[in-house]
């Protein structure tokens, strides 16, 4: 039993840290997060240097990590510093998919992505699947070069600025079976394609997307066709494990500020933090944030587990995060009080992110709900 | 990172696996298992059964009998035994008493009572909380007047003793008693061995919510103690008292009760119905379920992350704090999902079978007779050992620097 980081881990998260604290203050951050562009180019260029992006990718795919305990190293750097540059949507969920399902000629993009001069998304999600991995509306028909694609995508993570993505789509079964759903590699200059962008509550920026005939060669189909549901099922696990790291590091960040605050403040001529009924709470989120980090490491450790094993830890560590990134969010507010509802104090974004953390790759109600099924499946 | 034990860690565990399965009583397990009352001597046999395998005091250094093991072999042993339906070693000698007089006891008392501790022929009781003492110990106001007469040093000890546990069976108690009036509360405060046969003791049960009678309240009346029998200094027993309060709380999230706990639970969720399937999968109560298994598996990381500071050198401080509040509250919750288990047949209340030899009527299913009795007298758990509000202000203060 060992609980410390190695050698190399330490490393990449020190100087991953040193990099946000130096170059990505609240100020540049929360211009980023509301430019055009939804994230800065500039900063993607140094990711790519320092290594952070090919710490999420193995050996095998080019890169030099890639186990749970990258993932979880990498993304709590990121979630103190709020991060909105596409490590998520591009790295994580795009990246496994292609590394995972791609050909030798089609993984050649991987370069371009750990070097990070290719933007990639992942476009899984339709306006009214809910979270549900195996609801494909959107449809591959076979044509006489390819395939065409006609369907919606939704909530695509940087989907103006992505170059590639990676689409779900149906080619054969009903639209919730798991199998027939396949996936597709599609540039965003192909015909049909319609991207519409929008800025995100909690920064950055996302987009909805139309397939409008989108005609595909056949070189296109990622992996076996009709089998794409396991590797979105890897791909998205991974994805749920850097959320929650992502939200760990909010959450620290977020206790740090508020426990500062109540240090600080003072009211009825005392320390806001010398009040039980405020020191009680901060206890609570304290405990609360070890049960989190206790949950992200169940997660780290299951990632290359047996396959119930892997789901139920990720599943039951989105449910913890679900739960208490929300608690940390809402409580840090009320105890900071009027100014913890100010755009200017950087603790209300953190606030944001906890939150809507809870809105991607699965809520804590869905979880909690595979989290039984899963065990059902385990005791059958 | 690694959350696997070594392989000398599982050897281990398989050592205390058979052992469990050669050495612990069915007729005990059982009982354990179902929720029934065990007897003195249910207790009395069991500690001997782990003392003849030099396994009893399993905390206090090697030199005094204990088996040298590391914080994980502890944890390891606690967990399987709590798997095995084991009964629980009591704390009140071996876990309690026990260090206190190995930290602050002269060698006459370490000799005399120490032995006789693992060797079962002192049951002790904890004569800490009073009426007027509970969260707030310090208030203690039993007073030890020192006096002298022709039978040598002694104190006369008045005053009363709460919620002293198994008291009834106890042929010692160990008290905090108030030595100096005058001086600052804590620093008034001495730490006194009684016999509880000397004239002027006298136990009267507190029977409890459940109808149990496992606490008391102990008097005292012009009780003569000897002097020999002071642990520590005259005035310094509020040191004892926090030592004793702070030491070994590696395993205070009780995580193999509540891991014990679930497993039963969830059988017995397999058997219920509810609206024609079974109760493990009706939605909400699944969801239930679900939540404290969640909570229960962060908190045994939680508890190992501890575990392994403590091995890497570290002292478990205000973390254990943590364990307890969240320990407390999923042995709670498992318990009160117990009883909701059992649907309307928690009512009904046959106090006597949960006893030894009870042959009489059953009402409902087995798990039943006991389920809303253990839900009500796990009540206590957020209460005792320094309460879940005493335990956030320890974190605040101690972790939080507020």
């Amino acid at each position: 039993m060992n609980f410390e980081h190695t050698e190399e881990r330490r490393m990449l998260a020190d100087s991953l840290n040193r990099f946000i604290t130096e170059q990505y203050s609240f100020e540049t951050r929360d211009r980023i997060a509301q430019s055009a562009h939804g994230f800065s180019p500039e900063i993607w260029r140094q990711f790519a240097e320092l290594g952070v992006i090919g710490a999420l990718f193995r050996e095998a795919d080019g890169g030099f990590g890639g186990a749970g305990f990258d993932i979880a190293v990498v993304f709590e750097a990121l979630g103190r510093g709020l991060v909105v540059e596409p490590l998520l949507g591009c790295a994580v969920l795009a990246g496994e998919v292609i590394a995972a399902a791609g050909n030798e000629a089609q993984k050649a993009v991987l370069a371009d992505i750990i070097g990070g001069t290719t933007i990639a998304a992942l476009a899984h999600d339709e306006p009214d699947t809910h979270y549900e991995l195996a609801r494909v509306l959107t449809r591959a028909e076979r044509s006489a070069n390819g395939w065409v694609l006609n369907g919606a995508k939704a909530v695509v993570l940087q989907g103006e600025r992505t170059d590639l993505f990676v689409v779900s789509a149906r080619t054969a079964g009903a639209v919730d079976d798991e199998t027939g759903i396949s996936l597709f590699l599609v540039s965003s200059k192909t015909p049909g394609l319609v991207v519409r962008g929008c800025p995100a509550i909690d920064g950055g920026r996302v987009a909805e997307l139309s397939l409008n005939g989108v005609a595909l060669g056949a070189d296109a189909l990622l992996g076996v066709e009709g089998q794409g549901h396991a590797t979105l099922e890897r791909a998205i696990g991974r994805g749920v494990l850097a959320l929650c790291a992502e939200s760990l590091g909010a959450m620290e960040a977020a206790k740090s500020a508020t426990l500062d605050y109540l240090r600080t403040r003072k009211q009825f001529g005392v320390f806001i933090g010398s009040f039980q009924a405020l020191q009680h709470r901060m206890a609570d989120l304290l405990l609360e944030i070890e049960q989190a980090r206790s949950a992200v490491i169940n997660a780290a450790a299951a990632l290359d587990a047996d396959r119930l094993t892997r789901e139920r830890a990720l599943s039951a560590a989105k449910v913890s995060i679900g739960r208490i990134g929300a608690l940390v969010a809402e409580e840090s507010i009320q105890m900071h009080g009027g100014i913890g509802m100010t755009w200017e104090l950087p603790l209300a974004h953190y606030a944001k992110r906890l939150v809507m953390i809870d809105h991607q790759l699965g809520d804590e109600d869905h979880h909690l709900q595979r989290f039984i099924a899963l065990g059902k499946q385990m005791a059958a | 990172m690694d959350l696997n034990f070594t392989p000398e860690e599982e050897i281990f565990r398989n050592e205390v696996r058979t052992f469990l399965a050669d050495k612990l009583p069915v007729r005990l397990s059982d009982k354990v298992a179902n929720g029934k009352h065990l007897s003195k001597a249910d207790m009395q046999e069991w500690h001997a059964i782990l003392n003849a395998r030099g396994w009893l005091a399993n905390h206090w250094p090697v030199a005094y009998g204990g088996p040298g093991w590391s914080a994980v072999e502890k944890f390891i042993f606690e967990h399987e035994c709590c798997l095995a339906s084991a009964p629980r070693i009591l704390p009140f000698g071996v876990n309690m008493l026990g260090p206190v007089l190995i930290k602050f006891g002269n060698e006459t008392q370490k000799r005399h009572w120490l032995p006789r501790i693992l060797d079962g022929s002192d049951w002790w009781c904890q004569g800490y909380s009073e009426t007027g003492a509970g969260s707030d110990l310090a208030a203690v106001r039993t007073t030890a007047l020192r006096g002298h007469d022709a039978q040598g040093d002694h104190y006369i000890v008045n005053g009363q003793k709460a919620w002293t546990t198994l008291g009834q069976y106890a042929n010692m108690i160990f008290c905090l008693v108030r030595t100096n009036r005058e001086a600052k509360k804590q620093e008034g405060i001495s730490f006194l061995l009684i016999d509880m046969k000397t004239p002027g003791v006298e136990v009267r049960p507190i029977i409890t919510l459940d109808g149990v009678h496992e606490v008391n309240e102990v008097f005292f009346t012009d009780v003569r103690v000897p002097v020999e029998n002071l642990v520590g200094e005259e005035n310094k027993g509020w040191t004892c008292a926090k030592y004793l309060l702070t030491y070994e709380r590696t395993n205070i999230a009780g995580v193999g009760l509540s891991v014990a706990a679930l497993e039963r639970l969830k059988r017995i969720a397999a058997q219920q119905m509810r609206n024609g399937r079974p109760l493990a999968e009706d939605p909400p109560f699944a969801a239930r379920m679900a939540r404290v298994e969640i909570d229960l598996e962060n908190m045994k990381t939680t508890n190992l992350r501890m575990i392994a500071a403590v091995v890497g050198g570290g002292v478990p401080g205000a973390e254990s704090s943590m364990l307890k509040i969240r320990g407390t509250q999923i042995r709670q919750e498992i318990s009160s999902l117990n009883r909701r288990a059992m649907g309307p047949y928690a009512r009904p209340f046959i106090k006597e079978a949960l006893d030894d030899g009870y042959t009489g009527m059953q009402v409902g299913p087995e798990a039943a007779a006991s389920a809303a009795a253990l839900y009500f007298n796990n009540r206590k758990l957020s209460i005792f050992g320094g309460s879940n509000e005493i335990q956030k202000n320890i974190i605040s203060k101690m972790i939080l620097g507020l």
